[in-house]
């Protein structure tokens, strides 16, 4: 007891690590390896070079990009001035914001999905999926709904770091109108918890299957789940494609997280 | 005026989270005329309907056990163990990223792994003349999918139980020391006392999160595997059960199941937090 890492604490330690390391990396060697057997007898990037290749591949990626984008702007616009108005004048609705931003965690996204289908289909009063261009918005917003919890919890904490009040008021005091203070003044202040919401947010929707399957829109994650389907050395070199998409956003992510807490926040 | 400024929220929280979310609540205890009834949710206590609930509970509880309890030897060793710093930024780098890798890929992952060709079952046949598939394993089963969904529950009880065993703090173990307890009275006394609620917590989230996932066992095994969630996928695209108000009364019971885990998992956590200021 006189010392508190005994050697069998520590040889227990490595061995945690150790099957811990063998159940993450081995699913990933394996799949690297599986995704380079294309070609017979030798080991070739020929399972790459037919993804890359494929027209459909290229059309829902793109797709997917661009839905990504739109909801990351579009759910920004929304949230940060919602998260700014909230501490600046309505304290008392904060609980609700933190109870609301919850519930995409607790009600699975198919049953939302399955909600939209039937409240917002063709022969309803607001007809989203009566179009191409309407499901379209209805994905936006449904992907904006899956990132909800991660988009606010980011941007709020990001905008407990500075004094909202005070901003505003000396921006205020020089004259500048709404648009100003939220676009210059702001905006540019939580822009580390814009970014983490954004890499967050892009990392999940980029793959997600659930809502443009069940909306029949060509996004990136019916592709993957078609092609998995019906081709044997594509699907792995798509995983291995989609965990290096995941490792980059949140690479990033952390990379902003440890860079913001070199800057101490304020109380 | 002041509330003006959160009404494009209200708006959006409204159309796209809570009125789908009533419709179908509302929906689950109608019939087909729009009369009230409980008939739909006697309808969930039918045996088909039951076996995949029961299936999807297996599955849920068998991965957040096992990812709670990997997990759980994952952060004690890098907190407690003694290991090198490095490793310790390794594995919550490597958690964040593998906690956010499902879906689709991930079953394409465990295919190429364990899959009928798969390198480990290649290795294993060649190797050392152990046929796995012999053995009745198959990836698309309730051990094959309990594997794959671990692959991401493991990272996320990584994630959230790290600080609350950075939490524990040195004073206690002195004082514990002090009054003569053993090392096993420390942990079993102490230790657990204080992180069971957090403990306790994450393996609730842990099972609301297998409880909703859908693509990776979609992918994994087609339409074939009866879970909760691919069911009411089916049901959504072709109302296989005959009957629209049964297929709200199946996602009322989901809302249910992960809303139930979801709220006791913040209780947990709000408990869990009297230790950790």
């Amino acid at each position: 007891m006189s010392t508190h890492t005994s050697g069998w604490q520590k040889a227990g330690a490595w061995a945690a690590i150790l099957f811990g390391a063998t159940y993450f990396i081995l699913p990933l060697v394996a799949t690297f390896e599986f995704s380079l057997r294309m070609r017979r007898g030798e080991y070739s990037f020929d399972a790459y070079r037919s993804v890359f290749t494929d027209a459909q591949f290229q059309e829902s990626f793109s797709y997917s990009i661009l839905m990504a984008v739109l909801t990351i702007v579009i759910g920004m616009l929304l949230i940060v001035p919602t998260a700014y108005w909230v501490r600046l004048r309505l304290p008392q609705f904060r609980p609700v914001m933190e109870f609301v931003t919850l519930l995409p965690l607790v009600i699975p996204a198919i049953v939302i999905v399955f909600g939209y289908l039937r409240l917002y289909n063709s022969s309803s009063l607001i007809p989203f999926t009566g179009s191409a261009r309407g499901t379209d918005i209805l994905l936006m917003f449904s992907f904006m709904t899956l990132s909800l919890p991660y988009m606010y919890r980011s941007v709020d904490t990001a905008m407990r770091t500075i004094d909202v009040a005070t901003l505003t008021e000396a921006a205020q005091s020089l004259g500048a109108p709404w648009r100003t203070i939220l676009f210059r003044c702001i905006f540019p202040n939580v822009m580390s918890g814009v970014l983490s919401g954004a890499f967050i947010t892009f990392a999940i929707v980029i793959g997600e299957f659930t809502m443009p399957s069940l909306l029949n829109r060509p996004a990136f994650g019916p592709y993957l789940q078609l092609i998995g389907a019906n081709r044997a050395y594509e699907p792995p070199a798509l995983a291995i494609i989609a965990f290096a998409i995941t490792w980059l956003s949140v690479g990033l992510l952390q990379l902003l997280s440890r860079f913001n807490k070199a800057r101490p926040p304020k109380p | 005026m002041d509330w003006a400024g959160v009404a494009p929220f209200c708006l959006f929280a409204a159309m796209f989270l809570i009125a789908p979310t009533l419709y179908l609540v509302t929906g689950a205890f109608l019939n087909a005329a729009g009369e009230p009834t409980l008939e739909n949710i006697a309808g969930l206590f039918t045996p088909k309907i039951m076996a995949s609930y029961s299936i999807s509970l297996k599955i849920s509880l068998a991965s957040a056990f096992g990812g709670a309890l990997v997990g759980f030897f994952l952060a004690w060793a890098v907190v407690l163990g003694g290991l090198p710093a490095w490793i310790r930024s390794a594995l919550l780098t490597f958690s964040g990223v593998a906690s956010n890798f499902a879906g689709v890929p991930l079953a394409f992952a465990f295919l190429a792994t364990l899959g009928r060709t798969g390198l480990v079952t290649v290795i294993l046949r060649d190797w050392f003349g152990f046929n796995l598939y012999s053995t009745g394993f198959n990836l698309l089963s309730f051990l094959g999918l309990t594997l794959t969904y671990m692959y991401f529950q493991i990272p996320l009880m990584v994630l959230i139980i790290t600080p609350a065993l950075d939490g524990l703090k040195k004073e206690w173990r002195e004082a514990a020391e002090i009054l003569g307890a053993t090392n096993f009275q420390y942990w079993t006394r102490v230790v657990l006392p204080i992180l069971f609620p957090s403990i306790l917590g994450t393996f609730l989230l842990l099972f609301a999160n297998a409880f909703g996932a859908i693509a990776t066992a979609y992918s994994l095994t087609g339409s074939t595997f009866n879970i909760v969630p691919i069911q009411l996928y089916a049901q959504i695209r072709g109302d296989v059960l005959h009957n629209a108000n049964l297929g709200y009364a199946l996602a009322l019971g989901m809302i249910v199941i992960t809303g139930v885990s979801n709220l006791i998992y913040i209780w947990m956590r709000i408990r869990a937090e009297r230790w950790q200021k």
